[in-house]
Order: C-alpha cells, then sequence, then structure tokens
C-alpha cells in the first residue's frame, strides 16, 4: 500500500497541470462545497419551519427512507445521460438531491427534541415566534443540526467522487482513470487522498460544533 | 388585580375546558386556583398570558382587557414560572434570568446587576451565576426559574405548578422561600395547583375548581376550611380540616404561666412552694439559661436539696407564642404526656406553660371571633354589591384572623383567655 | 409484453436480469447480516463496559466517513475485484450503522426487567435470547433496516471498479452506450428492491415482536 502512494506521490503527472494533485483537490473541495451549500440552503429553511411547527414528522421521515434508498451512481449517470452534458453540472442536481434528507431529517428532529417546557417558557415570556426559534430552539438543536450537516458534507465529499465516472474531473478522476489504464497506485493514490479530505471535513465539523455548540448543551450523551 | 369575568374556553371538539368563571385575583396577593385534573386550572391561568384564548369573556388586568396589546408585549409584563422551569439550557444561569429586561432593551451590565440581586433575593448562591441548568439540582432550577420572571419586575406573576416536580422536603423549603420573598416584593400572583395542602399553606385566597372548569368556591384558607360550599369541596379538603384550620389561629395572645417554672438549682422545698402557690400539677425544671430540661411531680421530689436530681419527664418540644399557630401550641400541649405545652422565646428560653385546657379555650375564643368577622364581612359584601360601583365585591372579604385572638375578644359567654386554670 | 423486453438485457452487459438480481441480494444482504452478527456481540461490550463506547463510536464515526468508492479500491489490493471486496467493504459500513443501533437497543431494557429476570432465576444466556434481545429488538431492527437499504444502494457503486456491483453495472453500461433505458431499469430495480425489504423487515419485526408498542419503533 505504501509503496502504492509512494509510487502516487512522485509520479510527474500528478505534479501538476490539470491531472495534478492540487489541481484535483481544488476541483474537488470547490464543487462539493458548492453542493453541499446548495443543500443546506434547500434543507436548513425548510426544516427550520417544519421542525417549528411540528409537523411534518411523517413526510420527512419518509422522504430520509427513499433518499437513502436512491443509487448515487445511477441518478448521475441518468441526468448526464438525459440531458446530455458531461461535466459538473450534470451531477451537481443528484450530489444536492441526496444531500438534503439528511439536512432535512436531523434538523427537523434536532428542533422537535426541545423539550416542550423551554419552547413554552419561552414563548409565556413575550418572545415572538422568530424570536423563540433563532434565539431558543436553534440554539438548543444545534449540536443535532451541525451532526446532520456534518453528514451530508462527509457524503457530498463522497459522492463527488463518483461524478468523476461522466468525466468530471476532481478525485475520483484517479481513480476512475486509474482503473481504465491499469495503474493500480493511481486508484490507491486517488481514494487515499479522497479519505484525507472526508477525515478533514469531520476534523473541521468537530471544531465548529467545539465553538457554536454552548458548553451548557454538552452533557455526556 | 386580575379580573375574570365569566370566561369561557370550549374547544372544537366540544369539551369545555373552563366554564363561565369569574372571580378577581387581589392586589399584593397569591390567589391559588387548585382543583382534581381536567379542572381547567392550568387553562385558566394560560388565557391569562393568552397562551390560550378564552372562547367567551373577558380577561383584565387592573382593568384594562389582556386582548388590548399585542400577545408578546402583554407576556413581557407578566412573570411566567412553569413546572420543570423551563430553563434556557444553551444559556447560563444569569443569562437565563436577563431574558426579559433584554427584550425590553435594558443593557447588558444593569440587567446583570439585577440578575445578582434577583439570585440573592430567591436563595441562590453566587457562585452558580456561570453555571448551566444541567449542572443545578431541581430545586435550584426551580427558583432560577422564579428569579427569571422576577426579573423584569412585572406586577402580576403567573405560576403553574411550579413546586410540583420536585421531592417533598425540597418542596417544603422553596413554599417557605416563596412566602418569605412574596413577603418582600408583593406581587399579584395567580398560582395553580393541585394539592390542597399548598393551597393552603400560600393562598391568600382560593378558587376550588371542580372537573370541566366550574368555580366551587373562592374564598380565604380559614373561611374555605371553616365553610366549605359544598360536598366536593368538603371532599377535596380532605380530613381534619378542623385543625388544619388552626394554622390560621395565632398563638400571640395566650397567657402562659410561670409560676410552675423552675430552676434546676431551686431547693425541694421552696419548689413544692411554688406549685402549691401556682395550683398546677406539674413543675417544669429550667436550666441556668431558663431553657427547658423537663416536668417533674411536685409530690415525687427528693425532701432536701435541689430538685435538678429528680427524675424528669420530657416534655416533647416547646412553641413559640407569637409566631407560632394554635395549631402549634395544640400539638405541644398534646404531644407532651403531662398535658401542658411549654411555651418559649426565639432563643429557646421559657417563657411560661399552658394547660391543654386552657389552650383548648383560647380555640373556642379564636372560633368565636372569627365567625363574628366572617358575618361582618359577609354583611359588608352585601352592602357593597347592592351599591353599584361595587367594584372589588371579592376582595372584601374577612382579613384573616389578624391580630392576638385574646385583645378583641368579644363578649360572648366563653371564659376570656386570662382566667388560666 | 414491454415486461419481457425490458428484462432481457443486451448482451453487452454479460448478466441476466436475474444474474444481476442474484449478485445484489446475495452481497448486500449477506453483509448486512455478517455486520449485524458482528456487531451483537460489539455492541454487547460496549453496553456493559460504558467506558468503551465513546472510542468505538468514534470509530465508527471516521469509518462511515470513508468514501465508498475509496474503500473498494483500498481492498483491491487484498482481495481483488471481487464480489468479497464489495462484501467486506459493505458489511464495515453495516457495522457503523448497526453497532450504535445494537447499543442503543440494549440501552432501552429497563435495568429493573434484568433485575426481576435474574430474580426469577433466568441465566445469563437465556436472559439475553429471551429477555433481552426482544427488548432490543425493535430500535435494532430499525438499524438493520437502516443498514439494508444503504448496502443495496451502496453496492452500485461497485461498478465503477468493475464487472460487479449488482443492478450497478446498469448504470456503468448504460453510461458507456447512452441507453438510458438500462439506466431506468436500474435505478427501477434498486428502488424498488429496497423498499421491498425495507417493508419485509417491517414486517418481520412485527411478527417478531407483537408486544412491542408500534409507535415507538420509528423510521
Amino acid at each position: 500500500m505504501i509503496d502504492f502512494l509512494r509510487q502516487f506521490f512522485s509520479d510527474p503527472r500528478f505534479q501538476s497541470g490539470y491531472d495534478g494533485i492540487w489541481q484535483r483537490i481544488s476541483e474537488h473541495c470547490w464543487y462539493s462545497l458548492i453542493a453541499f451549500l446548495c443543500a443546506a440552503a434547500i434543507g436548513l429553511p425548510l426544516a427550520l419551519l417544519t421542525g417549528h411547527i411540528g409537523r411534518g414528522d411523517g413526510p420527512i421521515a419518509a422522504l430520509a427512507a427513499v433518499g437513502r434508498a436512491m443509487p448515487s451512481l445511477g441518478l448521475i449517470v441518468l441526468l448526464a445521460v438525459k440531458i446530455g452534458v458531461f461535466n459538473f453540472n450534470a451531477a451537481l442536481i443528484p450530489l444536492v438531491a441526496l444531500a438534503v434528507p439528511p439536512i432535512l431529517l436531523t434538523t427537523h428532529e434536532g428542533l422537535r427534541a426541545v423539550e416542550r417546557s423551554v419552547v413554552d417558557a419561552a414563548r409565556g415570556m413575550g418572545m415572538r415566534p422568530l424570536q423563540v426559534l433563532f434565539r431558543v430552539e436553534i440554539p438548543s438543536a444545534l449540536p443535532l443540526i451541525l451532526s446532520g450537516l456534518r453528514t451530508a458534507a462527509v457524503q457530498v465529499v463522497a459522492t463527488t467522487t463518483i461524478a468523476a465516472v461522466i468525466s468530471f474531473g476532481g478525485l475520483g478522476r484517479y481513480v476512475v482513470d486509474g482503473l481504465s489504464q491499469y495503474q493500480y497506485y493511481q486508484v490507491v493514490g486517488g481514494g487515499f487522498l479522497v479519505v484525507l479530505l472526508s477525515v478533514a471535513t469531520l476534523i473541521l465539523f468537530s471544531v465548529i460544533t467545539r465553538l457554536a455548540v454552548s458548553p451548557g448543551l454538552r452533557r455526556n450523551r | 388585580m386580575i379580573s375574570f369575568e365569566r370566561v369561557t374556553k370550549r374547544y372544537p371538539d366540544g369539551t369545555v375546558a373552563v366554564n363561565e368563571l369569574s372571580f378577581t385575583a387581589p392586589d399584593g396577593a397569591i390567589t391559588v386556583l387548585v382543583g382534581p385534573s381536567g379542572c381547567g386550572k392550568t387553562t385558566s391561568l394560560r388565557m391569562v398570558n393568552r397562551l390560550i384564548e378564552p372562547t367567551e369573556g373577558r380577561i383584565a388586568i387592573d382593568g384594562t382587557d389582556v386582548r388590548a396589546r399585542p400577545a408578546a408585549e402583554l407576556r413581557r409584563s407578566i412573570g411566567y414560572v412553569i413546572q420543570h422551569a423551563g430553563l434556557f439550557p444553551h444559556r447560563t444561569i444569569v443569562d437565563n434570568i436577563t431574558t426579559v429586561p433584554r427584550l425590553l432593551g435594558t443593557d447588558r451590565r444593569t440587567a446583570r446587576n439585577r440578575a445578582h440581586e434577583l439570585m440573592e433575593l430567591v436563595g441562590l448562591d453566587p457562585a452558580l451565576a456561570k453555571r448551566y441548568p444541567y449542572q443545578l439540582s431541581g430545586g435550584q432550577q426551580q427558583r432560577v426559574g422564579v428569579a427569571r420572571a422576577l426579573a423584569a419586575d412585572p406586577p402580576v406573576l403567573l405560576m403553574d405548578e411550579p413546586f410540583s416536580a420536585v421531592d417533598p422536603i425540597v418542596r417544603k423549603g422553596l413554599q417557605e422561600e416563596f412566602l418569605r420573598i412574596q413577603g418582600e416584593v408583593a406581587k399579584t400572583i395567580l398560582f395553580v395547583t393541585h394539592d390542597i395542602d399548598e393551597a393552603i399553606k400560600l393562598g391568600d385566597k382560593i378558587a376550588v375548581l371542580r372537573e370541566g372548569g366550574v368555580l366551587a368556591q373562592f374564598a380565604s384558607p380559614d373561611r374555605l376550611l371553616a365553610e366549605p360550599a359544598d360536598d366536593f369541596v368538603e371532599q377535596f379538603l380532605g380530613r381534619d380540616r378542623g385543625i388544619r384550620r388552626l394554622t390560621f389561629y395565632p398563638s400571640a395572645g395566650l397567657s402562659l404561666q410561670e409560676g410552675p417554672v423552675v430552676a434546676a438549682d431551686t431547693p425541694a422545698p421552696s419548689a413544692r412552694d411554688a406549685a402549691l402557690s401556682a395550683g398546677t400539677p406539674w413543675l417544669l425544671i429550667v436550666d441556668a439559661d431558663r431553657r427547658p430540661l423537663g416536668w417533674a411531680n411536685p409530690a415525687a421530689l427528693p425532701d432536701q436539696g435541689p430538685i435538678g436530681n429528680a427524675r424528669l419527664i420530657g416534655y416533647g418540644h416547646a412553641f413559640v407564642p407569637g409566631s407560632d399557630s394554635l395549631r402549634a401550641a395544640l400539638d405541644a400541649a398534646v404531644l407532651s404526656p403531662t398535658g401542658w405545652a411549654v411555651g418559649t422565646d426565639g432563643n429557646g428560653q421559657v417563657l411560661g406553660v399552658i394547660s391543654q385546657e386552657s389552650i383548648g379555650s383560647a380555640i373556642r375564643a379564636a372560633h368565636a371571633q372569627s365567625s363574628t368577622e366572617r358575618e361582618r364581612a359577609d354583611e359588608k359584601a352585601a352592602a357593597a354589591d347592592a351599591a353599584p360601583d361595587s367594584g372589588t365585591a371579592a376582595e372584601a372579604d374577612e382579613p384573616s384572623a389578624a391580630d392576638s385572638a385574646g385583645s378583641e375578644a368579644p363578649p360572648s359567654d366563653e371564659a376570656p383567655l386570662e382566667q388560666a386554670r | 409484453m414491454i415486461a419481457a423486453s425490458v428484462f432481457d438485457l443486451p448482451s453487452y452487459v454479460q448478466h441476466s436480469y436475474l444474474g444481476l438480481l442474484g449478485e445484489q441480494l446475495e452481497v448486500s444482504l449477506g453483509a448486512t447480516l455478517g455486520g449485524l452478527l458482528v456487531s451483537l456481540p460489539i455492541g454487547q461490550a460496549c453496553a456493559r463496559w460504558r467506558l468503551l463506547y465513546p472510542p468505538v463510536l468514534g470509530l465508527v464515526t471516521v469509518a462511515y466517513s470513508i468514501p465508498s468508492l475509496a474503500l473498494f479500491v483500498f481492498l483491491i489490493d487484498y482481495t481483488g475485484i471481487t464480489d468479497t471486496t464489495l462484501f467486506i467493504a459493505l458489511a464495515l459500513y453495516s457495522l457503523c450503522i448497526l453497532v450504535p443501533g445494537v447499543v442503543d437497543g440494549i440501552r432501552t431494557v429497563p435495568p429493573e426487567v434484568k433485575l426481576a429476570a435474574d430474580a426469577m432465576g433466568y441465566g445469563p444466556a437465556r436472559r439475553y435470547f429471551q429477555v433481552e434481545l426482544p427488548i432490543a429488538a425493535p430500535t435494532i431492527m430499525a438499524a438493520v433496516r437502516v443498514a439494508t437499504v444503504s448496502s443495496i444502494s451502496l453496492m452500485s457503486i461497485g461498478a465503477v471498479i468493475g464487472n460487479l456491483g449488482g443492478f450497478g453495472q446498469l448504470f456503468t453500461t448504460g453510461l458507456r452506450s447512452f441507453n438510458l433505458s438500462l439506466v431506468w431499469l436500474g435505478l427501477f430495480s434498486l428502488v424498488v428492491l429496497a423498499l421491498l425489504c425495507d417493508v419485509l423487515l417491517r414486517l418481520a419485526q412485527r411478527l417478531m415482536t407483537p408486544w412491542a408498542d408500534r409507535r415507538s419503533a420509528r423510521a
């Protein structure tokens, strides 16, 4: 394994240029970020609404189940072949669509899990509904909300890798090209980098959670 | 004051939670809504700050309909305390308490100072200020809840079973602290509980509600115990009404005898003389600090020498005339094997003794005075009703059996208190 | 009939429809089952020795974040481009879902119930199988459903590395030959299969634990 990696990192092909490691990493990061932000922009507001109101438990759970059942590869290929476009834009829609359910589900559940007496006290004290949402419910539900976002982020990074099959760049390119060129070391290199990226995302979210979540919520669960 | 005028709450499926409820909660006093589950007490409470809207009727605070203002604004002028406190878990204790002042625009420094004052008022250790709710016990959390409700100094406080979720010992402490705090802040309080004993202990006025949201009786605790309106109220009050009523009669007017109290170093013959002149069957032996040691039978004293070595009968516990009620005095007398109660001052030094029989006379006198006062109050209320601007008719009830039962003893055929046995 | 012709796959797919179905079921269900068997003792250990759980949970969270394609790729070195590679990877992912599920399930058993069982004379093994597992079953089954559905859909990614991945191969072949209907077929089959398994598992759960409160078992 180590030998493969050494071979990968010393290959001049990947030092620079469109096939270079940094190029691929930044492509991957950039597109993952875009997809993630789109998914968050759709999922968060919707879930904040349903969670605050307290409706939609059933439909959201069903949506989450269907989202889990959807094969990412299939959706990407479908859209690409259908509209005949073979770059990131085709993959964007499935990527976002698959990332929305975890965000939706976890944010909704997080809000619903806030103790009723806390919300009652907030209303009884004279907070308007939006104030209750932003000053009380969201901060209380923050650990769960962030964990949902984290799951979605990791998922987006993983699925972006697969988008390489439709000739998009990113780190998946190494895997796909390596397989078709029978260069296993390239495949391993790509896989390794993707794992690094995923772990980096995990770490990033851990740090954000540590910083953003109130110490009062840090009970051992 | 808070007035309910024929307030009704009917749900779409036909259930009537509150049915034509009318009463007035007086200013600066604790009015308790009590009743079995399903009697609409919590619903009624939540209609005051419009968390629930009435179907019919009107609720007014100091004459202004609660619907006159936007709900959120109304609620900021009313303190709200609930079971399980409902503290914000993501904020420190101080930040929890400063919530409403900050909502109203007070700057942080002033709000924080007020929070610290309030923490002291409710008996919280200042070290807890920076902690988070999960680090506090149930009782402490409830105190924070009360502090939070008082932060913006609202004239009105709504409390929904605030002490029900803690264990009985903590609850007792909280109730007593609460009465102390109310003594200092004198808010108009509407308090909901399912526990009739808590209602009697805390309430200046009690509204007993029946299932279906119907008012069964609205009266002071003393009158409630003395004259329950119907079978339901009587059942709900439970047993021992007579004895429980005694808590409302102060023991201040009792006259204690000092004759039978002798120091331990008194020589026996003097002691026997004291017993004879006092005419009591027992002597109370006290130590050099005048603290009670026990009862002694004069006949069983040694012939000579100090009586300190005689066999003593335990006195049980003492009562403090003035701050304790007649119930405490009676209990002390009944508990004592001799049938006599020991009265001490706040420091435990003996003031005198009194027999069960004398306490009995005092009780009867207190009853007589109380019923006379009730009659007078009823007459006044009837007269006020007849006049057009009756205003606060319901609050013209009698003041609690206030001053000493002895000072205003009406010329009844009961033996005056002075004449002890 | 359309149905007959739809399920007749072009020869360049190198499998028949039923063949793909068989492969799909064998690998994904087998992997979930394998994951379950391993997760039961691990979960039990974590529930018993509380200090064990946080590190295990951390490990599981990190492992689950490894993109499936990357994991397949790493395993190729050891097990080649075969179904075994997929099997191991899918089993690992199922483990990541099932261990927390098992631990949560065991934690739902009230301690008083265990005490009562002991007091009545249940031996440890009997207590485990006849008292604890049945009570933990609803929660565990919920996790099993999630793991099964995930395995079925994740397996399709295996098609990227070679001639594997069950219905996933319909995607890669469809891509290469621009055959949209193949892709639709693949999608349809996978989703239907996944939902079918979900329903069947729910049914099995009801049959196993008729006494359970339906409302508490969540999706």
